[in-house]
């Protein structure tokens, strides 16, 4: 390694030959042209991270990033994100965000993004970490299923472009290479399963 | 994972011991990553020491470049497990590393096995993290798989492919546009993702080549786009073909059917996008708009946050060019305010500020004042700037308004926001001459109980200004008065002098100050006692009433003619000694150009569309500025400066500006010169002005300027005489001449000879516009009617054919440079007919208002019924003929 580790991943694709300066962010996708995410964040009830994942450099420190979760967090603890998901402004950047038992699930965009396009994938990532933890979603469960969240985050957005918004898809292609996708029925409670089965039953019916 | 489930606890002490990284340490789980090179792999442990690492690096734990190295050769032999499980993670792990070059070379073998593996997500995986670390060599190698891939039968693997090509196009455009073909094929997938990744990648190849993006979008724009995603990246092609296209034709906008098709797709994201781009169509008309208007007013009643968020900022935004437009939407607005969103509902209010007329402000301010209460600071300064431009758009409305901020102010609010609200009520002072008592006495309830000396000194400071010129000053004492006894030492010494002001200003109220400023002499704060001393002398409060002289008023009112950073660095210098520092030594001439430091951006409290600030008052610092010059300073009083006017190309050697300054017999031109050229000192840099095209102007004076280092502007003057009090007009052409000399860029040093050299300048013009000052009226029918019709001059003139009503109308208010009145530089959509109202001063301090009545006359001529009326028949004559010869 020619550099230090985190300054790497702040320069995510220094390797290119051209020396051009990113190909991970989406610094590098025109906004005109195509929806760019800026970051997706999972954060629990004390804004501390469960999982988060940048693809902007404008948060190029650890430090900075940590500075906008603290802001962000406190500007939308207050608010009541539990039914439908919310947005805000904030400082020239479209958040929209959901909450659900300790977990605040953000994604970020650019100032003229369409803002449906956000919330379809904040919905996406909902939707699927609700599937991947089969309904039981609370910060232990995440942490306990890190794996399957940084998945599911990999297979959401590449770079801050859309890859995958169907929750079901999404579920899909990382729970088929969970270690445990076979873990046997037994090891969940009888009522875990059947609301499994129902929620199952429920997005089958509502196709 | 699968653990047995543990009841939720709600107890967070007890919830953090389940935490399965409860106490996780970097140094340990690098350890625990030797567990990779057993040569009996458990994928199952490794799968959990990857997700350590992950962990910690998603929590802001770095690497050094030993453990990383170590980690990532570590984990490359993982490849030979075949649990899927662990491979997926084992990409994840990749990515992450951001392995370099000679690293890469490792993984590579392994990635391009998965790449053309018979598992899909091996295939598609891989791919994309080859992409993610490969180099242009590399590509070459693979680029044929890749190709193979866009088109594969598996969506997952021609998106992960698409999607490396919009990555990998940035920095390796030429590979990436040999594979248009496919992409184009992709273009057709029926798997929606496909679609919009291909489209997006296929617009991106061809986005420079204006031909093959208009064809991409007509050939699509016919056809069916299943994915929603595709249909919004069309929609916004769409847009930008229409924009690019707006001038070759008349008649129907292209492509507007389609856009106004999508406002009908099913999903909102779409429909969302077509009305959004509808909104922003240059120079759209209202019935273009109208049923973008309506989804988006659909939209305004949606029980999800997002969708009510999404319609009202776009409204927000069409309020400011087309606010009859929105109009429609105002109760679905109204019902806004109360919004949890807080967001929404400030979106709501400043667009209903914007959208309002004059007779529904009451009721907007009643329903404001609740909602005032409950947000926050950074929402309340968008809704007090909103307010502001609302009271100088309708200044019948002041008395309302000028409450609504009196009693915002006493309410509890941080710096920035009380700043906002007392700049807002300076603003309206000075605009508004009606709001002027009520404004001031509101200011001085406000020191009565204000925790921010800054605020406190200004609003002292602009009381010694304002207060002494009202009907009954001497009610304005007693809240001066009371800060001596109840502030801090800064605010007693500028109450101080504002008491000064007032004794200076009324005759009648000098000797009660001096009995105040007396009691200021036992101050404890030398500062306070120092001026009350200072004050009592030059006022003559020792003695018998005397006038007060004018050099005691420009003593207590003339600012500091000197700029204030030059004092600094002379103060700087001087060397304490028996001589005394001299005032007269600081230079006068202002190093930065005043402008551009005027014009230094304000931070803007949010994005959220806050109005443009108050114009800013130029024309003090330029009087200064050319008062300081002994060769101008006798032209008497400036009359009025221009904008700059740029005479150079952007990024050229030297960036030359020049602002006119009109006086009543002369004109002088002020040339805003920079050098761009590190190598270069210009000397005796002056600018050649060849009149020869304006036969009334005749110069009088030169200043040259000494020296013109680089990138530090300076300031060279040319002053003509001109026949006193006429309008005069010319052309002038300008020549840049100056000596240059080399400077040693390593040293700064410049040499000693020069050599003297010319630069052409672009032309300049002296026109009507430049006579007539921009001064509104707050109330015009008033203004019009008290004017009376002796002087009026009405005339009807035709102005041909022109591109729409907005544009004659803009043309002829900027041929006369004159402000337009309550809003009326407006034009309504589709209208076919307006009316404009403009006032102003015309040279010589003639009050002038003129009213433009503009009709269509036929398809495209418009007619215009001027009527002027002034002070002046002469000036009524002079504004028609400055239209007649226009």
């Amino acid at each position: 390694m020619s550099m230090d580790l985190d300054d790497c991943l702040a320069l995510p694709g220094f390797f290119s030959v051209n020396g051009s300066k990113s190909t991970e962010d989406c610094n590098d996708v025109n906004e005109d042209s195509c929806p760019c995410i800026k970051n997706i964040l999972l954060l629990d009830s004390e804004g501390n991270r469960v999982a988060v994942k940048y693809y902007s450099d404008e948060w190029p420190t650890n430090s900075a990033k940590e500075a906008f979760e603290k802001a962000l967090f406190s500007k939308t603890q207050k608010t009541n994100a539990r039914t439908e998901a919310e947005i805000a402004m904030f400082e020239n950047h479209i958040i929209v965000y959901k909450f659900v038992q300790d977990l605040h699930f953000f994604v970020t965009g650019a100032e003229g993004e369409n803002e449906l396009i956000l919330v379809i994938v904040l919905q996406g990532f909902f939707d699927a970490v609700g599937l991947l933890l089969r309904g039981n979603v609370d910060k232990k469960e995440a942490l306990e299923n890190l794996d399957l969240i940084l998945l599911c985050l990999d297979e959401i957005v590449d770079g801050g472009v859309i890859l995958e918004t169907d929750a079901n898809a999404i579920a899909g292609k990382v729970a088929s290479h969970s270690v445990d996708a076979a873990a046997p029925l037994s090891e969940q409670t009888i009522s875990q399963a059947l609301a499994t089965a129902r929620e199952h039953l429920a997005r089958s019916l509502l196709k | 994972m699968a653990q047995p489930l543990v009841k939720k606890d709600d107890d967070r002490d007890d919830e953090a011991d389940y935490s399965p990284f409860l106490g996780i340490e970097k140094g340990a789980v690098l350890q625990e990553a030797r567990v990779f090179n057993d040569p009996q792999l458990d994928p199952r442990r490794c799968s959990q020491v990857i997700t350590k690492l992950l962990y910690l690096l998603n929590q802001g734990e770095t690497f050094t470049k030993v453990e990383a190295t170590e980690v990532f050769f570590a984990v490359t032999k993982l490849f030979q497990s075949k649990d899927i499980g662990l491979r997926r993670m084992v990409y994840v792990m990749i990515k992450e590393l951001s392995p370099s070059a000679d690293e890469v070379i490792i993984v590579t073998s392994s990635l391009m096995k998965d790449m053309t593996s018979k598992t899909d997500m091996y295939r598609a995986n891989a791919i994309r993290v080859l992409c993610r670390i490969t180099d242009g060599t590399l590509l070459t190698q693979i680029e044929r798989y890749l190709k193979q891939a866009i088109v594969d039968k598996n969506p997952v693997v021609a998106s992960a492919a698409l999607v490396s090509g919009i990555h990998l196009l940035q920095t390796n455009p030429e590979i990436v546009k040999r594979w248009s073909n496919e992409v184009q094929e992709a273009v057709q997938s029926r798997a929606a993702l496909v679609q919009f990744h291909a489209l997006a990648l296929l617009h991106q190849i061809r986005q420079n080549d204006r031909l093959a993006v208009n064809k991409l979008v007509s050939s699509l724009t016919k056809g069916s786009v299943r994915s929603p995603l595709a249909q919004c990246l069309l929609i916004r092609y769409t847009s930008q073909v229409i924009r690019e296209s707006a001038n070759t034709q008349a008649g129907d906008r292209p492509f507007y059917d389609f856009l106004e098709g999508c406002l009908r797709h099913k999903a909102e994201m779409v429909i969302f996008e077509a009305a959004r781009a509808i909104t922003e169509l240059n120079g759209v008309t209202t019935r273009e708009l109208t049923p973008a208007i309506t989804v988006l007013q659909l939209f305004l009643s949606s029980s999800k946050p997002v969708l009510r968020f999404a319609a009202v900022r776009t409204l927000n935004k069409v309020a400011m060019t087309h606010p009859m437009a929105v109009t429609n939407c105002n109760i679905d607005m109204e019902s806004l305010i109360s919004d949890q969103n807080r967001s929404i509902a400030t979106l709501a209010i400043t667009t209903l500020l914007k959208t309002g007329n004059e007779s529904s402000v009451d009721r907007l301010m009643k329903q404001i004042t609740n909602f005032m209460s409950d947000i926050a600071d950074e929402f309340k300064i968008v809704v007090v700037e909103a307010i502001r431009s609302l009271c100088l758009k309708f200044p019948l409305k002041h008395r309302s308004l000028m409450n609504f901020l009196s009693n915002i102010l006493r309410e509890e609010g941080g710096f920035d926001y009380k700043k906002a609200i007392v700049d807002s009520i300076v603003i309206l002072i000075r605009d508004i001459p009606e709001a002027k008592e009520t404004g001031l006495l509101h200011l001085c309830e406000f020191i009565e109980d204000c925790e921010f000396t800054y605020l406190s000194t200004q609003i002292l400071h602009f009381l010694g200004i304002e207060g002494p010129k009202t009907s009954d000053p001497s009610k304005y004492i007693r809240y001066i008065y009371n800060r001596v006894h109840l502030e801090n030492a800064t605010v007693r010494a500028a109450a101080v002098s504002t008491l000064a002001k007032f004794g200076a200003m009324v005759d009648t109220l000098k000797p009660r100050i001096f009995v105040l400023l007396r009691r200021c002499l036992f101050d404890n704060d030398d500062e306070v006692r120092d001026r009350a001393t200072l004050y009592l002398n030059t006022l003559g409060g020792d003695g018998a009433v005397v006038q007060t002289g004018e050099d005691v008023k420009e003593f207590l009112f003339g600012s500091l003619d000197i700029p204030l950073v030059n004092l600094e660095n002379s103060l700087k210098n001087y060397e304490p000694s028996e001589e005394s520092f001299d005032i007269y030594s600081v230079p006068r001439e202002v190093k930065t150009q005043p402008l551009a430091e005027k014009k230094a951006p304000g931070k803007k409290p949010t994005g959220l569309g806050a109005p443009p600030a108050g114009p800013p008052s130029t024309v003090d610092a330029y009087e200064k500025l050319l008062f300081s010059i002994p060769e101008f300073a006798n032209f008497g009083k400036l009359f009025k400066s221009s904008a700059p006017v740029e005479l150079t190309e952007a990024e050229t050697e030297y960036a030359v500006n020049v602002v006119k300054h009109i006086f009543d017999g002369h004109v002088v031109f002020q040339y805003n010169c920079t050098n761009t050229i590190p190598e270069q000192l210009l000397e005796n840099v002056t600018v050649i002005v060849d009149a020869s095209e304006a036969e009334e102007f005749a110069e009088v004076a030169s200043k040259p300027l000494k020296s013109l280092p680089y990138d530090s502007p300076g300031q060279t003057f040319v002053a003509f005489e001109k026949p006193e009090g006429t309008p005069a007009i010319g052309k002038f052409s300008n020549m840049l001449r100056f000596i240059v000399k080399e400077v040693d860029p390593s040293t700064g040093e410049a040499e000693d000879d020069g050599v003297e050299d010319e630069y052409q300048l672009e032309e300049l013009e002296v026109v009507a516009a430049d006579y007539i000052l921009k001064v509104g009226v707050s109330n015009f029918r008033n203004a019009w009617e008290n004017m009376g019709a002796d002087c009026e001059r009405i005339d009807e003139y035709g102005l041909g054919p022109r591109e729409s009503l907005a544009e004659a109308v803009n043309a002829v208010i900027d041929l006369l440079g004159m402000q337009p009145c309550e809003g009326t530089e407006v034009v309504p959509n589709n209208s076919r007919s307006h009316t404009c109202l403009l006032s102003g001063v015309y040279i010589g301090n003639v009050k002038v208002l003129v009213r433009l009545q503009f009709g269509l006359d036929g398809p495209k001529d418009v007619a215009m019924k001027l009527a002027v009326r002034s002070e002046d028949e002469s000036v009524s004559d002079a504004i028609h003929e400055i239209v007649a010869s226009g």
